[in-house]
C-alpha cells in the first residue's frame, strides 16, 4: 500500500490519500493542474511537504535511490542514454512481455535512434518493471500509442499490476480508458484531489 | 653564458612591427587592427607592471610577501574560473569551488616540487616558487574552468536523462557518472595533448626560455619534464576535485537534481 499524509507541492494543498495493493487509481485534471508534480513528489524527485509511506515505511526515512527503486515513476516522455536498447535493461525482459506489447524479440537489439515514439513508450514500460518495483506511477503511459497498441499495453499493464499487487496511480485523459482500467478515480482541481469510485 | 641585454629602444623596433601589421590590416579592411593594438599595449603594460612587482618581491625575500602574491594569484585564478562558466552556481559558489580545487591541488603540488624535488634555500625562494606556482595555477585553472563549464552545461541539457535514471532507482553518482567522465576528459585533454606532443610538435616555453638564458639544454629539459609532470598531476587533482564537488552540488540530500542552484547565462556572480 502506498499512502501520503498532508502531501503538498507548489500546486497542491495538503492531501491525505492511499493507493491500495493491486488497484489502479486514475488521475485526471487540466494541463498545468499539477498532476506530474504530484507524481514527482511521490517519487521524491521534487521537494515537497508532508510524507509518503510504502506500507509503514516513510519516504523520508528511506535512502532516496532505494525509495525510487520501490516507487517507480514512468514519465510521459521516455529518455534513453545508451546507443542500444538492451543497454538500458539490467536483465533481458521475458519474451512473453515483449509479445504482449506487440514488440518483436529483436527489439532489444535495436538502436535507440531508430525507435518510433510508440516503440519508445512501450519499451520504457518494460524497462520500468524490469527492476522489480513495488508501486507504479504512470504519467499517460499510452499517449503515444495507436489504438491497437494502446489496448495491448493496457491489458498487459492491468495483468502485471493485478499479478504483482502494485498500488498504481495512472494519469489518464481518455474517458474510455479510465472506464476500462480505473478501480478508483481522482480528479485534481484547484490544488485538491476529488475522489470518486467511478468516472 | 650571459643573457644579452635588450634595451627599451630595441623593444620599440618590435613595437613598430606591430604597428605595421595593424596598418596593413586597416588598409586591407580586415578589421582586426584596433583590437590587436589594444591587446599589444595591454601586454606591454601588464608585463611591465608584473616585472616591478616581481623585482620588489625578489628584493624583499620575505615569506609573507610571497604568500600574499600566491594568495592574489589564487583568487584571480578563482575569479577567472567563475567568469568562464556559462551557467554558474548561485551565490559565488563556482568561485568557491574553483578556488578550493586549485588551492588543494595547485598549492600542494607546488609545495611538493619545492620541498621534495628542487629544494631551494629558503624553500619559498621567489625565483623558484613564483614561476612554479604561476605555471601550476595557470594550467589547473584551465582544466577546472573547462570541466566545470562542461559539467553544468551538459547537466542542464540532459536533465531529462539524469532524472529518468533517478526514477529508475539509480544513485546520483550513477545518474551523472557519464557526464562526470566527459567533464573530466575535456578538462584534462589539453594537458594530456601537451605532454604527448612536447618536443615533437612544440618546444615548451619554459625550456625554450631557459635555453635562451644560457642553461644547458639537458638541465632545461629536466626542469621541463618536472614541470609537465607536476602540471599534469596538479591539473588532474584540481579538475577531479572540482568535478566531484560540483556534481555533488547538483543534487540535494534526497538525491534530487537541483538545477535551480545554477544561474541563467550572463548573470553576474
Amino acid at each position: 500500500m502506498l499512502s501520503f499524509k498532508d502531501l503538498t507541492t507548489s500546486h497542491l494543498a495538503p492531501q491525505t490519500r492511499q493507493l491500495d495493493n493491486g488497484r489502479i487509481v486514475c488521475l485526471s485534471g487540466a494541463s498545468g493542474s499539477g498532476k506530474s508534480l504530484l507524481l514527482r513528489a511521490l517519487a521524491d524527485l521534487d521537494a515537497h511537504g508532508g510524507d509518503v509511506y510504502y506500507d509503514d515505511i516513510a519516504q523520508s526515512a528511506t535512502p532516496a535511490h532505494l525509495w525510487r527503486q520501490w516507487v517507480r515513476l514512468v514519465p510521459a516522455e521516455s529518455q534513453w542514454w545508451a546507443d542500444n536498447v538492451n543497454d538500458h535493461f539490467a536483465q533481458p525482459p521475458a519474451p512473453a512481455d515483449l509479445k504482449a506489447l506487440l514488440l518483436p524479440e529483436t527489439a532489444l537489439d535495436w538502436t535507440v535512434s531508430r525507435l518510433s515514439s510508440g516503440e519508445k513508450q512501450r519499451l520504457a514500460l518494460l524497462r520500468a518493471i524490469n527492476t522489480a518495483p513495488k508501486a507504479l506511477l504512470l504519467d499517460e503511459p499510452t499517449a503515444n500509442l495507436d489504438q491497437k497498441a494502446r489496448r495491448a499495453a493496457e491489458e498487459w499493464l492491468l495483468e502485471k499490476i493485478r499479478a504483482n499487487g502494485w498500488p498504481t496511480l495512472w494519469v489518464a485523459h481518455d474517458e474510455d480508458q479510465i472506464l476500462r482500467v480505473a478501480d478508483q478515480f481522482w480528479h485534481l482541481e484547484n490544488g485538491s484531489l476529488i475522489c470518486r469510485e467511478h468516472a | 653564458m650571459e643573457l644579452i641585454e635588450i634595451s627599451y629602444f630595441e623593444l620599440m623596433l618590435a613595437g613598430l612591427l606591430v604597428i605595421l601589421l595593424a596598418a596593413v590590416s586597416w588598409w586591407a579592411r580586415l578589421g582586426i587592427g584596433h583590437r590587436f593594438l589594444i591587446a599589444a599595449v595591454r601586454t606591454v603594460i601588464q608585463l611591465s607592471l608584473i616585472a616591478l612587482v616581481l623585482e620588489a618581491i625578489f628584493d624583499a625575500e620575505g615569506f609573507l610577501w610571497i604568500a600574499l602574491m600566491a594568495t592574489v594569484m589564487l583568487l584571480v585564478a578563482g575569479r577567472e574560473v567563475a567568469n568562464r562558466q556559462n551557467r554558474r552556481f548561485a551565490r559565488g559558489q563556482s568561485f568557491a569551488i574553483g578556488t578550493f580545487s586549485m588551492f588543494l591541488s595547485g598549492f600542494s603540488v607546488t609545495l611538493f616540487s619545492l620541498l621534495v624535488i628542487i629544494g631551494p634555500d629558503p624553500w619559498y625562494s621567489p625565483q623558484y616558487a613564483i614561476p612554479l606556482l604561476g605555471m601550476m595555477l595557470g594550467n589547473t585553472m584551465n582544466g577546472v574552468a573547462v570541466s566545470l563549464d562542461r559539467l553544468t552545461q551538459s547537466a542542464w541539457e540532459q536533465r531529462a536523462v539524469i532524472e529518468t535514471r533517478l526514477m529508475l532507482g539509480h544513485t546520483w553518482q550513477d545518474a551523472i557518472g557519464y557526464l562526470r567522465r566527459e567533464a573530466m576528459r575535456s578538462g584534462m585533454i589539453p594537458t594530456i595533448n601537451a605532454m604527448a606532443t612536447a618536443g615533437i610538435v612544440s618546444l615548451p616555453g619554459m625550456m625554450t626560455g631557459q635555453i635562451l638564458a644560457g642553461t644547458a639544454p639537458a638541465l632545461a629539459v629536466r626542469y621541463q619534464i618536472l614541470i609537465m609532470l607536476t602540471i599534469a598531476v596538479g591539473t588532474g587533482f584540481g579538475t577531479m576535485a572540482g568535478v566531484l564537488i560540483a556534481s555533488r552540488r547538483l543534487f540535494d540530500g534526497r538525491q534530487r537534481l537541483r538545477l535551480d542552484r545554477l544561474q541563467a547565462p550572463g548573470k553576474g556572480w
